[in-house]
């Protein structure tokens, strides 16, 4: 019956639907640009130029054996966790460079790592495919290890992760294609989401203020918004020419910029529906690894594998400054929570706070 | 997952994800870009890598600063 109908002719089936994607992709695009009237740099034409400013590493962290891998900051504005291909997942305290504690993982390559909102905990995980949170003794000798919790399971590499408003629940993407949300007491799946067509490689959460949205980028060149209740990917977005290394949220919630493997970083408008910058340069050849804005979303600072950071004027699209210093690719990089200091991590192993 | 799919489902997916996403209502440029604009410089009076903060008062600057917890 409908199975002989279909291997009668399994090409003409495929065909048929590439050739309706292409045509629907070719409306969207369409759509799009009837409302793309002006240029964002444009706009910005009379705003103030910004003046020369000097952002240089104020602290450098060092402790892990290895690359560093990913990293997060604590609400606390001073407290940071970090993890590194090496299995170690450390907890700093930013001013003074202290260890405050140590966890090394049954697996290497640690990509994910996340701090609890409330500061008690921490999330993390990589190549062993699940999401575990340790929850922080003040006791310094206790073993973290024991009291370890196995949350998000995924049938491959977990390569983010990120708590929601509280320490209740995880957002967790995966090696696997889907991302995914977690009850962190049960276990349990509350949500999962499919639409990614290779590796999820990143995601952020929307400001508590937008709802229940966010963001994911992966391999297959794609950055799609999902609203977390329904599990419905809302709009996704394929301009980037590689992997979407990094996704993160304008901080008024109304775009998100996302760095890629194709050299460039970019800016996307959720109410307009299209990317409105693109943030590049000749010069620049090597992926961006990591991108997060300044508290008020004027600067995009970008860590990218050719070891450097490079300071958007977010605006204007142009290049304010160049950051060196590193001894090798940076792989992560985030704003602290009150916008006063940024830190990045590298696979020279350590950490740098910049201000 | 992703991985699992075959190609016709893959394709499917995507497909049935555009005819839902032709249909989402937008915005003209000007209007957000200029919105946008806006609430950035109405925060960047406050954006600390911005304006600065002076070496006394960001716990980076100077280190072993006073901090009171």
């Amino acid at each position: 019956m409908a199975s002989q109908e279909e291997s009668s002719q399994p090409s003409d089936t495929l065909t048929t639907l590439k050739t309706e994607s292409e045509t629907l992709k070719t409306k969207l695009e369409e759509e799009r640009a009837k409302l793309h009237d002006v240029e964002l740099h444009q706009v910005a034409e009379k705003i103030e130029a910004l003046g020369q400013f000097v952002i240089k590493t104020r602290r450098t962290l060092k402790g892990h054996g290895n690359k560093v891998l990913c990293m997060d900051w604590c609400k606390d504005k001073r407290r940071i966790v970090s993890s590194s291909q090496d299995g170690k997942v450390i907890v700093w305290d930013a001013f003074t460079t202290n260890k405050e504690h140590a966890v090394t993982m049954p697996c290497t390559w640690v990509m994910a790592c996340a701090y609890a909102p409330s500061g008690c905990a921490v999330a993390c995980g990589g190549l062993d495919n699940k999401c575990s949170v340790y929850p922080l003794s003040l006791d310094k000798n206790e073993n973290l290890a024991a009291k370890k919790k196995s949350v998000a399971m995924h049938t491959n590499y977990l390569s983010a992760c990120c708590f929601t408003n509280s320490d209740m629940q995880i957002l967790t993407s995966s090696g696997d294609g889907t991302c995914a949300l977690w009850d962190v007491e049960s276990g349990q799946m509350l949500q999962s989401f499919h639409g990614h067509a290779a590796d999820v490689l990143c995601l952020d959460l929307a400001p508590s203020e937008t709802g229940n949205t966010f963001v994911s980028g992966g391999c297959d060149k794609k950055a799609c918004v999902w609203d977390m209740r329904t599990g419905q990917c809302i709009q996704s977005f394929e301009t980037h020419e590689s992997d979407i290394n990094s996704v993160r949220y304008y901080p008024s919630g109304d775009a998100f910029a996302s760095g890629s493997d194709d050299a460039t970083c970019r800016l996307y408008d959720l109410r307009a529906d299209r990317e409105v910058a693109i943030y590049s340069k000749e010069s620049i050849i090597f992926g961006a690894s990591s991108v997060d804005f300044s508290f008020s979303g004027r600067l995009l600072f970008g860590g990218y594998n050719d070891y450097t950071i490079n300071v958007w004027d977010v605006l204007k699209g142009t290049r304010m400054s160049i950051l060196f210093g590193h001894e090798n690719r940076v792989s992560t990089l985030r704003v602290s929570p009150d916008g006063t200091a940024f830190c990045s991590g590298s696979w020279d192993n350590t950490l740098r706070i910049w201000a | 997952m992703a991985r699992d799919m075959s190609d016709k489902e893959i394709l499917k997916m995507e497909l049935e994800q555009l005819q839902k996403e032709v249909k989402n209502t937008r915005e003209p440029v000007s209007k957000t870009a200029k919105e946008i604009c806006e609430w950035v410089e109405a925060q960047s009076a406050e954006d600390p890598l911005i304006k600065g903060v002076p070496e006394d008062k960001n716990p980076f600057k100077e280190k072993g600063g006073c901090i009171i917890t």
